[in-house]
């Protein structure tokens, strides 16, 4: 069987989309990014067994005339692979919604104690004003004294208003709270 | 004898998971009996596995009895039985140190019946990965041993775990991917995923489709090892799960990693093209990851970054290329896994002492706590490379092997290596300063309870006592404290009393707490069997040390096979022409 092209086309074309997808914030997004991906790779995985032929059954085929089994075990394990880590997933988007009633990727905390940081100038910052981690030894025993939880909020929500997610309306932040 | 023990370390632990969940429900006593059995005799049979692999040589088994490159086959070499022997090792440390803590608390947030299970099949991977006799094999040890992580790193489903379970599940799957890509195209170009007879066949290629090939195993590795620029979600995701999740990740998990990085940079491609990429990522990751310690309060994180440090010390042994940087590696690898697990299983005790793993919260765990202060200092200094222990010994290896080396490259590195261990030594220097000797912080009751359940999921975080009274009442019905501590705990509390006293007359307190409420629940004295089984594993980062010379030369011996190549491959092939 000659070579055709149509299987390079499909495959690029799926770890594009896959690719694209799982660059969103919004988990489902992500989530069918995976899915896509995980279809292209188990094509690769076909293509990789070389051109087609008939099935691989013993006193069906002639050896010359039959496809390469080997790929297709191995698109079988993915498959069932890909396939529970999927389920697996999903339920974690769902929790993740019960939880915090929005399945986007939260922006980490590390990101967090550095907005808060940025908006001052190291050598005015008061050691109160500072989230209690991040004041140095020995200033652990004081209140903080303006909690700015919404600014920060405010403010990573509009850094990361560029980026696109989800149609649901929700800041790319904590967002509410059940 | 080799070809009967091969199979078990895999195969005990995946029926005893099965065991495990079908008693798990009623008789959580037998299935906890029952998980430590079966990791016991993994231990034995990883101990027996290295003394015939050291004794005779590599060898193995075709699973099912197919012929040789047709079948899966099983490897067990002295790198593999070596690295079978410490995962068995601290994994049935972390076990004891779990089954202790679920005691103690009662396992009111920690579905236990489903820990237990998920544990033993995480072992089956990493078992699965170590033996591995083709890509294909190690591919599916991967995905068994990730997709166990991903259930015990959101176990409770408590918001912070689910939030950093998605980004380990989400970067862990994308590595996965590029694996089974690259595993598609070296079939593609080679016909085979033998790893033995990749071993011959990968050098026919042209060096541009070895380069790619290499390059996306590598890569793909490197996700999961946790080299530098591919290192980012790990000091995110694994401080918020419990902490014999964290400990048995950061021992284990990174380390299968740099095992399948040693293995397909030796044995497929022993060219070295990409060395220097790696010697420069090795530098970056040392340097980095020992960087972002030192800007953290918090014990998790900073050891979660110590750990992405120090990867960068065996990426940069396997960069060399040569016997001594290999045994300096391999021999770290071991001493790296024990030492990491043992940390984080001290900061899951500092977590129930001090009711917090922040810094800047503790104080005075020294005079709460002596036998904890002991527990976390000597593998602290382990880890920063103090000299008597494996951790010098280790580094030493691999910097003498740095030098050795000759070019100027490996020289800039073993600079690197130095001031990413003196750094280490500062991180760790600055936990065990504040947290273990400063009087005790009296922190705001909303700041501390607040902050310990976000930074740790709420079943970690000490439930915000309402009343002393129904504080106590249930703490002394757990911890039955026995004739003879009682009167050691008395003096510990008068002696953090006094400490209290002191530091609330010098600071404005504005709690408004009473003064007999000095944070009820640190004072409990730490369960036994989590002390016991810590120390325990104290007790084995320093029998490394005591051990050192023998398991330096299986390292040295194992670096030797690797470079030579073909004992694996004879071991597979039995000797007979590689088709």
């Amino acid at each position: 069987m000659t070579p055709t092209v149509a299987l390079p086309v499909i495959i690029g074309g799926l770890y594009a989309a896959g690719v694209y997808l799982l660059l969103d914030r919004s988990l489902t997004r992500v989530l069918l990014g995976f899915l896509l991906l995980g279809n292209a790779t188990n094509l690769l995985l076909l293509s990789a067994g070389g051109p087609s032929g008939l099935a691989p059954i013993l006193g069906y085929a002639e050896p010359e005339e039959m496809s390469d089994p080997l790929p297709q075990a191995l698109i079988l394990t993915a498959i069932v692979i890909t396939f529970g880590i999927a389920a697996f997933l999903l339920a974690l988007i769902y929790r993740s919604w019960r939880l915090v009633r929005q399945e986007v990727i939260e922006v980490d905390e590390e990101d967090r104690r550095i907005a808060r940081r940025s908006a001052t100038d190291a050598d005015e910052i008061d050691p109160d004003h500072l989230a209690p981690e991040d004041r140095p030894a020995m200033h652990a025993d004081t209140l903080a004294a303006d909690e700015d939880d919404e600014d920060v909020e405010r403010r990573l929500a509009r850094h990361y208003s560029g980026i696109p997610s989800d149609d649901v309306d929700l800041p790319p932040t904590r967002g509410r709270r059940p | 004898m080799i070809s009967v023990l091969t199979p078990l370390p895999v195969l005990l632990p995946l029926l005893g998971a099965a065991a495990a969940l079908l008693v798990g429900g009623r008789h959580p006593h037998v299935q906890r009996v029952l998980s430590i059995l079966v990791l016991s005799a993994v231990l034995a049979v990883s101990v027996a596995l290295l003394l015939l692999a050291d004794a005779d040589g590599a060898d193995a088994i075709s699973v099912g009895g197919w012929p040789v490159p047709l079948g899966i086959v099983l490897v067990v070499d002295r790198l593999s039985a070596l690295m079978l022997v410490v995962a068995a090792t601290v994994a049935l440390g972390v076990l004891v140190f779990a089954v202790g803590q679920g005691a103690a608390d009662g396992d009111e947030e920690t579905p236990i019946s489903i820990f237990h299970p998920t544990f033993l099949v995480l072992i089956a991977g990493v078992a699965n990965a170590f033996l591995a006799g083709d890509l294909f094999n190690l591919y599916v040890g991967f995905e068994i041993l990730l997709t166990a992580s991903y259930v015990l790193l959101t176990l409770g489903g408590s918001a912070p775990r689910i939030r950093a379970g998605i980004t380990y599940i989400i970067v862990s799957l994308l590595s996965s991917l590029l694996f089974l890509a690259a595993i598609a195209l070296v079939y593609a170009a080679t016909g085979t995923v033998n790893m033995a007879q990749l071993a011959v066949r990968l050098q026919e290629l042209p060096d541009g489709t070895q380069l790619l090939l290499q390059s996306m195993l590598l890569i793909a590795f490197s996700i999961k090892a946790a080299v530098f620029p591919l290192s980012a979600w790990l000091p995110d995701s694994y401080p918020t799960a419990p902490a014999p999740v964290t400990a048995v990740f950061a021992g284990l998990l990174t380390k299968v990693g740099v095992y399948a990085i040693i293995r397909t940079q030796t044995l497929l491609f022993p060219g070295g093209a990409l060395d220097q990429v790696l010697m420069w990522a090795a530098l970056a990751t040392m340097l980095i990851g020992i960087l972002g310690a030192v800007a953290q309060t918090d014990i998790r994180r900073i050891l979660s970054f110590t750990l992405v440090s120090h990867i960068g010390y065996m990426v940069f042994g396997i960069s060399l290329a040569s016997q001594a940087g290999l045994a300096g590696a391999i021999f770290y690898v071991v001493h790296h896994i024990a030492i990491q697990t043992t940390l984080f299983l001290v900061a899951g005790l500092v977590e129930r002492q001090g009711g917090s793993t922040n810094v800047d919260r503790l104080g005075g765990l020294a005079t709460a706590s002596p036998v904890l202060a002991i527990l976390f200092f000597i593998p602290a200094m382990n880890l920063a490379g103090i000299p008597p222990f494996s951790g010098f010994i280790g580094k030493l290896g691999l910097l003498e092997a740095g030098i050795a080396d000759g070019a100027w490259q490996p020289v800039v590195l073993v600079g690197g290596g130095v001031v990413a261990s003196l750094l280490t030594l500062l991180a760790v220097s600055r936990v065990w300063s504040r947290a273990f000797w400063r009087p005790p912080a009296q922190s705001p009751a909303d700041d501390t309870f607040d902050a310990a359940a976000s930074d740790a999921g709420p079943e970690l975080a000490p439930a915000p006592p309402p009343d002393p009274a129904q504080q106590a009442e249930p703490a002394a019905e757990k911890e039955p404290a026995g004739p003879a501590t009682g009167g050691r705990a008395e003096a510990r509390r008068a002696a953090w009393e006094r400490h209290t006293a002191v530091a609330t007359a010098t600071s404005p307190s504005t709690d408004g707490l009473g003064e007999d409420d000095p944070r009820g629940p640190s004072l409990r004295p730490l369960p036994r069997v989590m002390v016991a089984s810590t120390a325990t594993m104290v007790a084995v980062t320093v029998a490394l040390t005591v051990l050192a010379g023998p398991l330096y030369a299986i390292a040295d011996r194992a670096a030797g096979d690797l470079l030579d190549r073909t004992p694996y491959i004879t071991a597979v092939f039995g000797g007979e022409e590689v088709p």
